[in-house]
């Protein structure tokens, strides 16, 4: 059915990672909206308790339960979830055991307080079990019910941890049921069906733990996705100017002709004004010389990148499909 | 946006009853910079202080030549009025391994250390981080060593789980499932089973279904080999607790001017008062200003397009633009903002400037420690 070329066909989970406070969830979201459009069917994945995409899509708080939140340019579906670790639990002793009333019981005594308190690896194990469940969900003729899922994972920190279920729980159960379980959710997070993407802005701590996050990432066998630069604000001086605008030299008689000109300012007052301007192009300037070095940084890294611009109104619905269709114009999806 | 009163940073750190600052906040505001950048001052200003900092970012640790988890204080800057800096990076595994050791008899200190599940717990990032953070901040105060405590809460994923780990450490250690668990090896333990046994058969199939007959085991060792040192768990947690809510201490909530990170602090001050625990103010970083900020945004446009229809002033109309820009995200940022201060008018706020670079060392923290103190 696919009749784009993009740089991730093939993939149906989309595992978006980065560090607090780039925007990660934005991201996720845009590219939800993104892989649905044209007729798709996608899911869209919370698992911290955080409720972020019932922030950004402006719903109230979304329940335990697949429910559609958006339609997609070209009419493609959005559904999300909000992934609760208690009703995972419930969920996998039912289906793999027909145990839901024993489940209750479990969760009564408090386990998944102990699951969350003594093994977080177990608590990621049903996270991760639930999401690959979907990615792995049929219908009854046989087709896949998601084209894909996108999973707004945990921050970069945390990532390898997080998806690296076998590993985790390995050192608590060699053999046994989770242990099982382990193994078939790894089976699909290690395969060449999942990408996981980071999100990062162009400033040094970000990129530092995007290039540590990768590192990590690949040496645990997961498959690296793409780079999203989010936030990109657009350059609009010539690379001249900004160039001795950064040494300190910026031609201030000709802005204060061209503020004159403008009508802003006049006589004295338009060379007061010219000068804190140039503190302003100044500024910018040497953060468009750390961007181009956090650019090269992340050549290191040797993977598809994506550039999404900074919102001026901040991210709203209208701010979500304005980056979509970004992604979708990059070939990100 | 009505005026909140500023954060008066000096008054605080020259306050010698202030003995202990957390810093608190999303992830991603600058939490560890801001503790960084008070400890110096701090230290400038003649306290003798250190700085407990849990998993920095490289550039910074070394700023403060940190360069390994060694869970001991260690001499950052002695500035020239004798105050000093110290600063320590938390190895949770390191200090919850000594509260064993302290709890326990050799025997069962050994059996807990090398039991896998305790191995998982004492390692894994969630709670343990937090509640070790406080349990190391409790030490230090208790310790008397320290003229001021000054510590970064972990990069949890809600601001509010290092004040609640400890209570939900606590209530596992005292929930029924950990009775159950520890029932089978407590004297009269049949007592405990007749309690539980509505449920009991039911539970300890399904147990042996989900984790299997090993895991079960391993866990039941652990459990009640922890058992042992539970009671001295909770009294310290309790302490600590209660260490947060005394004079000496003051809470900063720190922020960027972004949405998540507003809500996140606004959700903190409501949660403090619920707690009775001392807040001092916001620190809000990475703020925009602009020098020239006479020239609104919709004007500087206006002329931008004008110039740009004449086809005259390119590079003018150039630098309106980027003005444009730069008076929307601040007036964006004013906005987010806002709704932190309507909704509690009387919390202090202190606004730093955003900077162009990170922190790479003492010089960067000096820096932002004036803006901390000037509001800028």
């Amino acid at each position: 059915m696919d009749s784009r070329d993009t740089d991730w066909d093939g993939v149906r989970l989309h595992v978006v990672t980065g560090k607090g406070g780039t925007g990660k969830t934005t991201v996720a979201a845009a590219l939800a909206l993104a892989l649905a459009a044209g007729g798709r069917k996608v899911l869209l994945v919370e698992v911290e308790g955080r409720q972020g995409i019932a922030q950004i899509f402006d719903l109230p708080p979304l329940p335990y339960e697949e429910r559609k939140i958006a339609v997609a340019p070209d009419g493609g579906d959005v559904y999300a979830l909000a992934i609760d670790p208690e009703e995972a639990m419930l969920d996998y002793m039912e289906m793999f055991y027909g145990m839901r009333r024993a489940g209750r019981a479990l969760t009564r005594m408090g386990i998944v307080d102990f699951a969350t308190t003594v093994a977080p690896g177990f608590r990621d194990v049903l996270v991760t079990g639930k999401t690959t469940e979907a990615v792995r969900r049929r219908a009854k003729n046989g087709k896949r019910v998601y084209d894909a899922v996108v999973l707004d994972a945990p921050p970069t920190g945390r990532i390898t941890r997080f998806l690296n279920v076998t590993q985790e729980v390995a050192g608590l159960a060699k053999v046994g049921p989770i242990k099982n379980h382990s193994d078939l959710v790894s089976g699909v997070v290690k395969s060449p069906e999942t990408a996981v993407h980071f999100v990062t802005l162009l400033e040094e701590m970000p990129v530092q733990e995007t290039l540590d996050g990768l590192a990590e990432l690949r040496s645990a066998g997961l498959p690296p996705g793409g780079i999203f630069i989010n936030m990109v604000r657009e350059s609009l001086l010539p690379q001249a100017v900004l160039d001795s605008a950064v040494k300190g030299r910026f031609d201030v008689g000709e802005l204060t002709l061209g503020l004159k000109a403008a009508g802003l300012a006049d006589g004295a007052d338009a060379a007061a004004v010219a000068e804190s301007l140039v503190g302003e192009v100044v500024e910018h300037a040497r953060r468009t010389q750390i961007e181009r070095a956090e650019r090269a940084s992340l050549d290191q890294a040797d993977l598809p990148r994506y550039e999404l611009p900074l919102l001026a109104d901040g991210v709203d619905l209208a701010g979500l499909y304005e980056l979509a269709a970004s992604i979708r114009n990059q070939g990100a999806a | 946006m009505k005026k909140p009163a500023p954060l008066d940073v000096d008054a605080i750190l020259d306050d010698r009853g202030t003995r202990i600052i957390v810093c608190c906040g999303a992830g991603g505001v600058g939490k560890t910079t801001t503790a960084a950048a008070l400890g110096l001052r701090a230290a400038e200003r003649g306290r003798g202080a250190v700085v407990l900092t849990v998993d920095p970012a490289r550039r910074l640790a070394q700023s403060m030549g940190l360069s390994e988890l060694d869970n001991t204080p260690r001499l950052v800057h002695t500035a020239e009025g004798g105050g000093q800096l110290f600063a320590m990076m938390l190895d949770m595994k390191r200090t919850f391994d000594e509260i064993i050791e302290a709890h326990a008899d050799p025997e069962r200190a050994r059996q807990i250390l090398s039991n896998p599940f305790y191995q998982s717990l004492s390692s894994s990032f969630s709670g343990t981080q937090e509640y070790m953070a406080m349990e190391k901040l409790g030490q230090l105060r208790r310790s008397d060593e320290w003229d001021l405590i000054i510590v970064d809460t972990p990069p949890s994923r809600s601001a509010l789980d290092f004040l609640d780990a400890p209570e939900r450490l606590g209530r596992f250690l005292d929930g029924r499932f950990i009775k159950l668990l520890t029932a089978p090896a407590k004297a009269g333990g049949r007592s405990a089973f007749r309690l539980l046994n509505a449920g009991f058969g039911l539970v300890a199939g399904a147990m042996t279904k989900l984790l299997g007959a090993q895991v079960l085991k391993d866990l039941q060792t652990f459990v009640s080999a922890l058992d042992a040192v539970f009671g001295g768990f909770r009294q310290r947690a309790e302490m600590t607790y209660r260490l947060l809510q005394a004079p000496g201490t003051a809470f900063v909530v720190v922020a960027a001017p972004e949405r998540d990170a507003m809500r996140e602090a606004s959700y903190f001050v409501e949660r403090l008062a619920e707690e009775r625990m001392p807040l001092a103010g916001l620190v809000v970083n990475r703020v925009h200003f602009s020098p020239a900020a006479g020239i609104s945004a919709a004007r500087s446009a206006a002329a931008a397009e004008d110039l740009e229809s004449k086809g005259e002033h390119e590079l003018t109309a150039a630098v309106l633009r980027l003005h444009t820009g730069r008076m929307q995200l601040a007036a964006r940022e004013h906005r987010e903002q806002e709704h932190f201060v309507s909704a509690h008018p009387t919390v202090p706020v202190v606004q730093v400037r955003a900077m162009s670079e990170d922190v790479h060392d003492l010089a960067g923290l000096h820096q932002i420690g004036e803006l901390l103190a000037s509001g800028a």
